[in-house]
């Protein structure tokens, strides 16, 4: 019995100190501004406004970062779930000579660190006229390795003898694909799509060098907008950060279990 | 032919955003380039001599070196003691598991921004946690001394989830059986943490000790929005400083030398870490 509160002290002593910067943002953003700024700090809002809500939307366009992160999150995911099923589906499905090479040549893409390459891709965006578009924001990442390795993992369970009855049936590949690999792979496809969602939507470094103009930034840059500097309250920066947080918070509750096994399939099965 | 069609998407992808970067980036790094990154001169390794001559990459390297370490080791511990702890039989314990996760969702910029208000030297709550010990109230970011150290806590702080969810799968996946035989042998909760789940965890601590490195190497985020490389050049990392020779200097040639550098480290670590990975399917 002792132990067991012993127990649940340690657990809510190490929750408290985990969650604490989370806890304190959310706190902060429904603070007054004279709340945020005073010292000894405050640790609960006296009560419960949007003023701050209210002042960030005025200092920066918060929606529009939003709704511009989720169609670059969004077209990321479906451009990897398409290349990364096709690929992965080549790999596992079907036979060629150099396959194995191939399939060797695209895990080597892992070994690039994205520093040696973000130079020469800023230059191929400028060069393309696509700094300040979806274009430029999302196709650089449309492809992954680690998508395809994921996918073929999943493919590979997927017995053979199902593809040899399809093709006795006089079933294409294109239809094979679609109607019975696709299908029984949703979990492995929820999976990537949650962990591509997440990533890109987190990015930071890309979408500031490829956006200019404020109507183009991407949440984490935008951000930056809601600057904290001395003069200003915290709670008006701590509202835009909470509105930015609630989509992934909302992702993380719903996908988490994809989410755990996306992550977990590069250490685990290696 | 056909499963080569299959292929093309991905592939084209890979070479205009990978593969070509890559030979580019090369190139770049053996000529001196203008305002628009155009090879005009080719002076061979001459920008690598250049680099390495300065010392400003030198020490650029050191720091980063330094703060792979202050983010590594700490980030690793604390989320295993974290994931132990996560793995308790205890009703309640998936909200616990949920807490401990949390720091995953929060992006660099958002983290960045968040612990700039805890650090904040008039009113943060770290200066008042220190007021509470009598200890007297630390210019966290501002001071050369302390600033490395701050922007290594959040980084700590945001890989935590990450690390306790790999930690946490690794530490379920010991079968129960095992635990079983070995507390019918007598064996305490210290022996079995010694004897049986940190051997068992190795390959995952092993993974996540060489692609935390691998991060903690390339870390920019944090340290853009929160010391933009100082006080003084302390946090001035190397990627921070290809970045602002890339892109404030205009120097692509020199920058993109820093980052074969670094690319070169990086290599090293991951063919480290795929040999770990080739011994670990050994003994499976």
């Amino acid at each position: 019995m002792w132990q067991k509160a012993i127990c649940y002290v340690f657990l809510t002593l190490a929750g408290v100190v985990v969650f604490f910067p989370i806890y304190y943002a959310i706190a902060t953003s429904f603070f007054t501004p004279a709340e945020s700024l005073s010292y000894p700090p405050t640790l609960f809002p006296s009560k419960i406004t949007l003023v701050s809500y209210e002042e960030a939307l005025r200092r920066a366009p918060v929606f529009r970062f939003i709704l511009n992160s989720f169609i670059v999150s969004a077209s990321v995911m479906f451009g990897q779930l398409i290349t990364a099923s096709l690929a992965a589906y080549s790999f596992s499905f079907l036979e060629y000579k150099g396959r194995q090479v191939l399939f060797y040549i695209v895990l080597s893409t892992m070994m690039v660190p994205w520093e040696v390459t973000i130079i020469s891709n800023y230059l191929t965006i400028k060069a393309l006229n696509w700094t300040d578009t979806y274009l430029g924001l999302s196709v650089p990442f449309m492809a992954s390795a680690f998508g395809i390795f994921l996918l073929r993992q999943g493919f590979m369970t997927i017995p053979r003898e199902l593809k040899d009855a399809a093709e006795i049936d006089g079933c294409s590949d294109l239809r094979f694909f679609t109607t019975i690999v696709l299908p029984l792979s949703r979990p492995m496809m929820a999976t990537l799509a949650v962990y591509t969602f997440l990533n890109t939507y987190n990015q930071y470094l890309w979408p500031l060098l490829v956006t200019n103009v404020d109507r183009m930034r991407t949440v984490q840059i935008g951000l930056a907008m809601l600057q904290w500097d001395e003069s200003v309250a915290w709670n008006s920066t701590m509202a835009g950060v909470v509105m930015v947080l609630v989509p992934t918070a909302i992702l993380m509750l719903f996908g988490h279990k994809q989410l755990v096994s996306g992550l977990t399939s590069g250490a685990l099965k290696g | 032919m056909q499963g080569f069609l299959y292929l093309v998407p991905a592939i084209v992808v890979f070479v205009a955003f990978v593969f070509y970067p890559l030979a580019n980036s090369i190139k770049l790094s053996l000529y001196q380039t203008d305002l628009f990154g155009k090879g005009q001169v080719f002076v061979g390794v001459q920008q690598y001599k250049d680099i390495f001559a300065s010392g400003d990459f030198g020490r650029s390297l050191k720091i980063t070196f330094l703060y792979a370490l202050y983010t590594v080791i700490p980030g690793i511990v604390i989320s295993l003691l974290l994931a132990l702890m996560a793995n308790w039989r205890l009703a309640g314990i998936r909200v616990y598991r949920m807490i401990f996760s949390s720091p995953i969702v929060v992006a660099v910029a958002s983290a960045s921004i968040i612990w700039a208000m805890i650090f904040s030297p008039a009113q943060g709550m770290l200066r008042y946690i220190l007021s509470l010990f009598g200890r007297p109230p630390v210019n966290w970011l501002a001071d050369p001394k302390w600033a490395l150290l701050s922007v290594s806590m959040v980084a700590v702080w945001r890989g935590l989830g990450f690390n306790t969810i790999l930690l946490l799968s690794g530490i379920q996946s010991v079968s129960e059986e095992l635990y079983e035989s070995a507390k019918l042998d007598g064996a305490g909760p210290w022996t079995m943490f010694w004897k049986m789940t940190l051997p068992m965890i190795s390959p995952v601590l092993m993974f996540l000790l060489v692609v935390s490195t691998i991060n903690a190497l390339q870390s920019f985020g944090e340290i853009n929005i929160l010391t933009q490389g100082g006080p003084a050049g302390s946090t001035k990392v190397v990627v921070y400083s290809i970045y602002r020779e890339a892109f404030f200097n205009y120097n692509f040639g020199f920058a993109a030398a820093e980052a074969m550098v670094l690319f070169l480290i990086v290599l090293i670590l991951t063919i480290i870490q795929f040999g770990l990975m080739e011994r670990q399917v050994f003994y499976q």
